[in-house]
């Protein structure tokens, strides 16, 4: 308890210096570890398969490291669409459109893996959102989003996220809502899972509808997310607790 | 899609005890769980893990439900000669899998 009360005086003293936290910094030094280390960072088994995914299907226009970045810029704006996309959007666009290939299903091993190997070539880098002016009324609206109260618990993710990060709710911590590890392998998902759906267990968790998968909604949220998270450092593919 | 990461240290000194790791992608999943529609899953697991280098059994597992998705297992090793390392699980539902990977001498 004592080391705990340490631990957290010396997380005051950082939080001085710079008031974000990822999920990063705020897990346990073992998960961390996990995360740190290749061989044993379990997404890097999407990672592979995501490697040669891209190998067979997307290597033909992208070279792999001209990707690097674009997690980090994510959404970004689609002109046939006239409206942002997220890289799990992009993906499956760029499937259909140029490999000639049908979408992958949400929350597929497949997309999974496919945006954890695009992912992870960010790495390191810091979340640099898209500058265009166009995203701005999806931002906007992705902020609404994030204050409006929702569900039979009537609490807006800024509730918990903003005014009580870092205090605890049955046990864990609240993390402050920055998305720099997606897609993530959660442990207590056993699985990979993308922001996506994380967003729709919040959602549930304060007994709202989620938004129904691949929703614009999601997209605005994350424009929203990647905003306030901007500066952070990409540590695609995370593990979180 | 099963796939294992086999990390080995890139080079071993003759002699050396050296740690080999290996991460397994399977959902392991425990036969005690109700899935969404309330009926029990149905038990899809490895239940065995054997590590081969150079024709010498060197490690072997029994796994059982308790197991986490995804398991990770580590093992030492003294290494005394250059050679491949063959691991190779089998688990329900007729789940084989083999990988290598090779070991070299400084």
């Amino acid at each position: 308890m004592r080391g705990l009360l340490l631990l957290l005086a010396a997380a005051g003293a950082v939080a001085a210096a710079e008031p974000r936290r990822s999920g990063y910094q705020d897990m346990a030094a073992s998960t961390q570890v996990l995360q740190d280390d290749d061989a044993q960072n379990p997404a890097m088994l999407w990672v592979k398969d995501g490697e040669q995914r891209f190998a067979a299907d997307c290597a033909r226009c992208h070279e792999p490291a001209a990707l690097r970045g674009a997690a980090a810029r994510y959404p970004a704006w689609d002109t046939d669409l006239a409206k942002p996309v997220t890289l799990a959007a992009r993906i499956n666009l760029c499937r259909q459109r140029y490999v000639k290939a049908a979408p992958l299903a949400p929350e597929s091993d497949g997309l999974l893996a496919l945006e954890a190997y695009v992912a992870r070539q960010s790495r390191g880098l810091p979340v640099a959102p898209d500058a265009d002016p166009r995203l701005k009324p999806f931002r906007d609206d992705g902020e609404r989003l994030f204050r409006q109260r929702v569900g039979q618990l009537g609490l807006s993710c800024a509730m918990c996220h903003d005014d009580n990060a870092g205090k605890r709710l049955a046990g864990s911590l609240i993390p402050q809502g920055h998305p720099t590890g997606y897609p993530v392998y959660r442990l207590e998902w056993q699985g990979m899972g993308s922001l996506q759906r994380r967003l729709r267990g919040c959602l549930s968790g304060v007994r709202a509808e989620p938004f129904a998968w691949g929703s614009d909604d999601y997209m605005r949220l994350e424009l929203y997310l990647k905003h306030r998270a901007a500066g952070m450092v990409v540590d695609s593919p995370g593990v979180r607790p | 899609m099963a796939r294992a990461l086999i990390r080995t240290p890139a080079l071993a000194r003759p002699g050396e005890i050296v740690e080999i790791r290996v991460l397994l992608q399977h959902p392991m999943e425990t036969g005690f769980r109700p899935g969404v529609d309330g009926q029990v899953l149905p038990r899809d697991i490895v239940t065995r893990m054997e590590v081969h280098f150079e024709g010498e059994r060197v490690f072997a597992a029994d796994l059982f439900p308790a197991v986490a998705a995804n398991p990770y297992i580590a093992f030492p090793m003294r290494v005394t000669v250059a050679g491949n390392l063959v691991v190779s699980f089998q688990g329900d539902n007729g789940f084989v899998h083999r990988e290598t990977a090779a070991i070299r001498l400084a």
